[in-house]
């Protein structure tokens, strides 16, 4: 067990790795400092002295792989990849183009960020998991085939819709909650609501679908016959056997959502103005603060194989018959 | 004759619809396939959604033939001088629909208003006052639009609505009498049959779509010369106009993404799944790498790369047209290249399964090549997996452009598209009174786009692949007669 955890956390950093070096390649060697600072001056008065300066400043203006002017060790720390791209690995982020230091803004939007995110996250897969269980309820009926029709229906609007849509109605016209802001303490739930609510609708079609063809897949085995032969009421099978034998399945699913969820709070919290992860990194990309966006990557990249790796082992808690193999 | 302009993505459809065509004549000879595109063919909502979809496809054609105008010769010019082509580039849509391109107002306007939205300072016998302006071009057939315009609305509704159910009647007469020759019964007992939906071809599900559509489009037709059918935006664009281009852009995001994703998905998937070991290892790894990074992240990367080559480059294109196209085209396949990991790790299981196959075994004993077995016996093998997720992205893809453009690395700021569109209008829903039009008008387009591409999937895996019909929704009253059982 253990040998396989650390086998699994081992490939995981590999994975990483390999993240740091493609940034590394998209951020330095395709998109060359040069350009960055072309970007960022804009217009008329990019001068070759110009971008000398905006590199100087920021620390670019250094060899990407291998430094000639330098001696000895120097010849590879003093490099754009040593000084850059490593220091991510002891999540020493630097300071961002704009000169503010991108760790303690991290710190600073983490919390707001997993506010948002985690209710979002926990709530969707119960209210997924207890609709789609109501659809397979009621299969085979006009109410099974009314919701999926609803649910194909919601899988085809635009999540932008749903987050304009709710804010206009519960916002400006019934002036339920604020249309946006946010607060520290217990105000923040005033705040959460509406984007809590709207992220679990605008993932509900797709994944209420999703875990009903699960659920109907497990209904078709035979410890459900028995089960039901048992003389166990309907609902009993599917809320006791059915649930606990297709959690399995929907953990690992769970982990495919992780990314999804990472770019729902990217436009929500945006759209919000909560001042969270997402956000800081919308304004990043708009401003082109290319710092910003590599230090995202790296810890979006991150989270992301952490997940895996934990549904990794939680997939062998959950079921001792997978093999550690 | 005018100077025809071919844009990268023009060139792409093209080719995307000779491969269709190409596609349909293989399936139409083939007897496997053909069974299985039968099964979609059955499926009423399949074929309803189809209908909607070339519509949408025929659009987005016409949208893609481009050419600059002839300019009228200068009256002074020499006979023979060099002909004048117009810097301009325009499309066959731009051309048909001449009027509402160029009937631009001032500013927004209410759905078939006659007025402006908001008030104006402008002189009235001589005194300045606050008020409504008429619109240039919106209504602008009435003399007392006040009195007038409720009864010239509703008379030119009757008539489209009207024509519109006349045409779908000869539709529905015509579909009628050709399946009573087919069927050699009468006209009555074979509109009964079509009533009830007891045709091979779920014509009831086809006509009612057909009906519905040409019922919208009597009205718009009746309707749209004289007035902005869904009024205009914030610089007094038609909405309607603007909605029919963004139908391009989403169809070549939709269609040019997914199939840029195939070649490297194809390649990696089946090379991983045939060879094992260290080369399935290496590619799993390639795609867990570019899995594991969020894609809006990623993508923004390469389309700020793709700015800085088209700052870089400003002689290779001639007009601004070209260089939203590029982008357009770079971006469908950068979303294609940093797509591919989901299709190939398909792939790759379907073809672990397969090269354990007798027949695979069998090639493989008779000394058949890698490259052999992989061409001949596997990759025939595996197409059904790209079919259901070409149709299955299509969906995703066109949302996907939404938030992308929201985010800033979508299209071209000046190519028309639904996540403009939306990005233009999110700030309008907190106007008092609300501006409400732009926003409805591309949901409706965008929603009646990705549900009928959903419906139109869901068929096509179903055909595909058998498992997936056990999860179809059979209501009680439906399961009296069994699907198989059409004639």
């Amino acid at each position: 067990m253990l040998n396989y955890i650390i086998r699994r956390v081992l490939y995981g950093l590999l994975v990483l790795i390999g993240v740091n070096l493609l940034t590394f390649i998209l951020f330095f060697a395709i998109n060359t400092p040069d350009d960055m600072a072309r970007i960022n001056i804009g217009g008329k008065r990019v001068t070759p002295d110009a971008i000398a300066k905006w590199k100087t400043q920021r620390g670019y203006d250094k060899p990407l792989l291998f430094n000639d002017q330098a001696q000895g060790v120097e010849k590879l720390s003093k490099t754009l990849f040593v000084e850059r791209s490593l220091p991510l690995f002891a999540l020493q982020f630097g300071a961002s183009d704009t000169g503010r230091d991108i760790g303690y803004e991290l710190r600073e939007r983490a919390l707001p960020s997993l506010a948002l995110a985690l209710p979002t996250f926990l709530l969707g897969v119960f209210v997924v998991v207890l609709v789609s269980l109501i659809m397979v309820f009621f299969r085979n009926t006009y109410v099974e085939f009314w919701s999926v029709a609803f649910a194909v229906f919601l899988l085809s609007v635009s999540g932008l819709f749903y987050i304009i849509a709710g804010q206009f109605l519960f916002s400006t016209v019934l002036k339920l909650v604020p249309a946006s802001g946010f607060a520290g303490g217990l105000d923040m739930v005033v705040f959460l609501l509406l984007p809590v609510v709207i992220g679990i609708v605008s993932r509900m079609g797709g994944e209420a679908l999703f875990y009903r063809t699960m659920f109907l897949e497990e209904i078709g085995k035979d410890y459900v016959r028995t089960a039901r032969s048992k003389g166990l009421s309907e609902s009993a099978v599917l809320f006791r056997h059915v649930l606990g034998n297709a959690l399995l399945p929907i953990l690992t699913s769970t982990v495919a959502v992780l990314p999804l969820l990472f770019m729902g709070a990217l436009i929500m919290e945006s759209f919000f103005g909560i001042p969270g992860l997402g956000s800081f990194t919308i304004d990043a990309i708009n401003g082109q603060d290319f710092a910003v966006v590599r230090a995202m990557v790296f810890l979006g990249s991150a989270l992301y194989i952490l997940g895996l790796v934990l549904t990794d082992i939680s997939y062998t808690l959950a079921d001792p018959r997978v093999r550690l193999a | 004759m005018p100077k025809f302009v071919l844009l990268a993505t023009d060139l792409a459809l093209y080719f995307q619809l000779l491969v269709l065509l190409a596609y349909v004549r293989h399936a139409v000879r083939t007897p496997l396939l053909r069974q299985s595109w039968r099964y979609v063919q059955r499926d009423g909502a399949a074929m309803s959604a189809a209908v909607v979809l070339v519509i949408f496809l025929f659009i987005a054609l016409l949208d893609s033939v481009h050419f600059r105008p002839r300019l009228p010769p200068a009256p002074d010019a020499p006979p023979g001088a060099e002909i004048a082509y117009s810097t301009r580039t325009l499309s066959v849509l731009d051309v048909l629909l001449t009027g509402p391109r160029e009937s631009r107002e001032k500013t927004y306007s209410v759905p078939l208003a006659t007025h402006q939205f908001s008030k104006e300072s402008m002189q009235r016998n001589g005194v300045t006052v606050r008020d409504f302006p008429r619109l240039q071009y919106g209504g602008k057939h009435l003399d007392q639009p006040q009195e007038q315009w409720a009864g010239d609305v509703l008379r030119r509704t009757v008539n489209g609505l009207g024509s519109g159910l006349l045409l779908a009647l000869v539709g529905a007469a015509w579909v009628v009498h050709r399946q009573s020759r087919r069927s050699t019964q009468g006209f009555m007992p074979s509109a009964c049959d079509v009533w009830h939906g007891r045709t091979a071809l779920p014509w009831r599900a086809i006509g009612g779509t057909l009906t519905a559509l040409l019922l919208v489009f009597g009205w718009v037709a009746a309707l749209w010369p004289f007035y902005h059918v869904m009024g205009t935006d914030q610089t007094g664009n038609d909405v309607l106009f603007m909605c029919l281009k963004s139908v391009r852009t989403a169809v070549v995001i939709g269609t040019l993404a997914t199939i840029a994703t195939i070649p490297l998905a194809l390649l990696l998937g089946i090379l991983a799944g045939y060879f094992k070991g260290w080369v399935d290892d290496g590619i799993q790894y390639a795609y867990t790498v570019l899995s594991s990074i969020p894609s809006v992240l990623l993508i923004s990367a390469f389309v700020l790369m793709i700015q800085v080559f088209i700052d870089k480059n400003p002689q290779l294109f001639e007009t601004g047209l070209e260089r939203a196209d590029i982008r357009l085209f770079l971006l469908s396949a950068i979303l294609g290249l940093t797509g591919w990991a989901q299709l190939a790790r398909l792939l790759r299981a379907e073809t672990l399964k397969l090269g354990e196959l007798d027949y695979v075994q069998a090639a493989r004993a008779f000394g058949v090549s890698h490259a052999g077995i992989m061409r001949r016996h596997i990759l025939p093998n595996v197409t059904h997996i790209i079919v259901i997720v070409a149709v299955l992205e299509f969906s995703g893809l066109v949302l996907y452009e939404a938030v992308l453009s929201y985010v800033g690395v979508g299209v071209d700021p000046n190519t028309q598209s639904f996540g403009t569109m939306i990005n233009g209008a999110r700030n309008e829903m907190s106007r008092d009174p609300v501006i409400w039009w732009t926003l409805s008008a591309a949901f409706a387009f965008m929603v009646a786009l990705v549900l009928s591409m959903t419906l139109f999937a869901s068929a096509v895996r179903e055909a595909f692949d058998p498992r997936a019909r056990a999860y179809r929704v059979r209501p009680a009253a439906a399961q009296a007669l069994p699907q198989e059982s059409a004639p």
